[in-house]
């Protein structure tokens, strides 16, 4: 307990007076958190749309289930995965992204692509089945009907984003794997608490984590703003 | 007098069961028709066929003089439109529910229009309440309010005031009487309420499993009815 405490006091030093090279892994965290986001956004939000949409959709017996083991994937054996596709030896090895960034974005966007499918696509298929008649009656093309329905989901799809944020964030396994945790390079919050945590440094690890609970929180905070400012209309 | 609609050999099957069977019917231009008949006569279906939401098994449906065939072109469905019984509003305000066609249509909605739909349906108070909040017959006004502003040539309506309260139903029905008078709308009203039919309608059909029993001027349908079906619904008894 008294370790704790003491850690805690010391942690809110840390913070007082931010280093640059923990300015820097809080960056590379952000960066990568939003790269991979925007990556698993752009292809997953149209892609659990359609199969929202697409209820007589021949396999989806076989394909919803996929979706949904995918949301649970264990990031460790993604990040598993990612290392032997981009290692010398694996297919993406030319890359040369194995301990780089990019390779990190790579594993988080396949630890966040099956969550925003699965969440988006469910969204989609709360909406009233009406829906789409109703718009076709009222001039609807097809692709606007798309857009209105995931509009009328926008609910379970800003909730989609955040679990996908959420997920990528909070991460260690996988890019403690294809990142390898190189200080200055692919050193995230996440990675840089285990390290610092082995060393002993509790109040640095500590200040990492609070760091981290303060991003999460925030842009939380801001998701939910959006959800009920969109609730009400 | 023109015709909006020309029907001919029309058949409409869902699997094995033929729900409309309807060797010919016309739809005049600007007049009120009204369809009555027992659940499951294929009313419904056959305003979908009207609006092209769906196509016909087999026949052929002409629209303002011009063969349907194949792919419907946009403008054409979007001379058209359908009031359901159960208007499916988006979460959004009214006014933007009311606009929605606009926008379908990438019209500029700066004009008017909206607000005096909003005006002309008593729901100029309501035009930013949320419309999921709304009760049954400020709904289907909504509803209405969305289809009309659009100006269109051909307003379908499936049970439009089926369960309102007699204001919203006298409001409605005004509203269609004088949209008609005004602009020239062709309007097929389903109704389950055979005085809603003799309040509205020019010509009033029966509908029978899928059949046009007998379609006549309204004031002939109600006082002179020519087939024994029709004697016995606009008597009120129930046909199976």
């Amino acid at each position: 307990m008294e370790t704790l405490g003491r850690a805690f006091a010391d942690a809110l030093g840390l913070l007082w007076g931010l280093d640059a090279a923990l300015l820097e892994t809080v960056g590379l965290t952000l960066r990568v958190t939003l790269v991979a986001l925007t990556i698993a956004l752009v292809l997953g939000i149209p892609i659990g749309a359609a199969i929202g949409l697409a209820r007589h959709l021949p396999g989806r017996w076989l394909l919803v289930p996929l979706i949904y083991t995918g949301m649970g994937l264990p990031p460790v054996t993604v990040g598993l995965f990612t290392y032997l596709l981009l290692s010398n030896q694996g297919p993406l090895g030319g890359l040369g992204w194995l301990f780089t960034p990019a390779g990190m974005i790579v594993a988080q966007t396949i630890i966040a692509f099956p969550l925003v499918v699965g969440l988006t696509m469910a969204a989609v298929q709360g909406v009233d089945p009406n829906l789409p008649i109703q718009m076709l009656s009222l001039g609807a093309t097809r692709r606007q009907v798309a857009t209105v329905t995931l509009l009328e989901a926008r609910v379970g799809v800003t909730a989609a984003v955040v679990a996908a944020y959420g997920a990528i964030i909070s991460e260690v396994g996988a890019v403690m794997l294809v990142g390898g945790n190189i200080e200055g390079e692919t050193r995230v919050l996440t990675t840089a608490i285990v390290l610092e945590t082995r060393k002993g440094n509790f109040a640095l690890a500590l200040a990492l984590g609070i760091i981290l609970l303060a991003l999460a929180f925030l842009t939380n905070f801001a998701f939910h703003r959006l959800q009920v400012h969109q609730g009400v209309r | 007098m023109t015709s909006a609609y020309e029907l001919t050999d029309i058949r409409h099957s869902y699997g094995d069961r033929c729900v409309v069977d309807i060797p010919t019917l016309s739809v005049r231009s600007g007049e009120i028709l009204g369809l009555v008949g027992p659940s499951g006569a294929g009313k419904s279906t056959l305003l979908r066929l009207l609006n092209f939401l769906e196509t016909p098994t087999t026949g052929s449906i002409a629209y303002a003089g011009a063969e349907i065939d194949g792919d419907v072109s946009l403008a054409t469905r979007r001379d058209v439109t359908t009031v359901f019984q159960r208007p499916m509003l988006l979460r959004r305000s009214v006014a933007a529910n009311v606009r929605i066609g606009l926008n379908l249509r990438g019209v500029e909605t700066k004009d008017r229009s909206t607000e005096r739909w909003l005006d002309r349906l008593g729901l100029t108070d309501l035009a930013d309440a949320p419309a999921r909040t709304l009760s049954a017959g400020e709904a289907q006004r909504v509803a209405f309010a969305r289809a009309l502003v659009v100006e269109p040539s051909v307003l379908l309506l499936d049970e439009p005031t089926g369960n309102l309260d007699p204001y919203n139903v006298g409001l409605l029905e005004e509203i269609v009487r004088s949209d008609s008078a005004e602009r020239g709308t062709t309007v097929v009203v389903v109704t389950h309420d055979v005085f809603q039919a003799r309040r509205l309608a020019d010509r009033t059909g029966l509908m029978v499993s899928g059949r046009m029993i007998e379609l006549a001027e309204t004031r002939a349908f109600f006082s002179t009815p020519q087939r024994p079906e029709t004697a016995a619904f606009v008597r009120g008894d129930l046909l199976m």
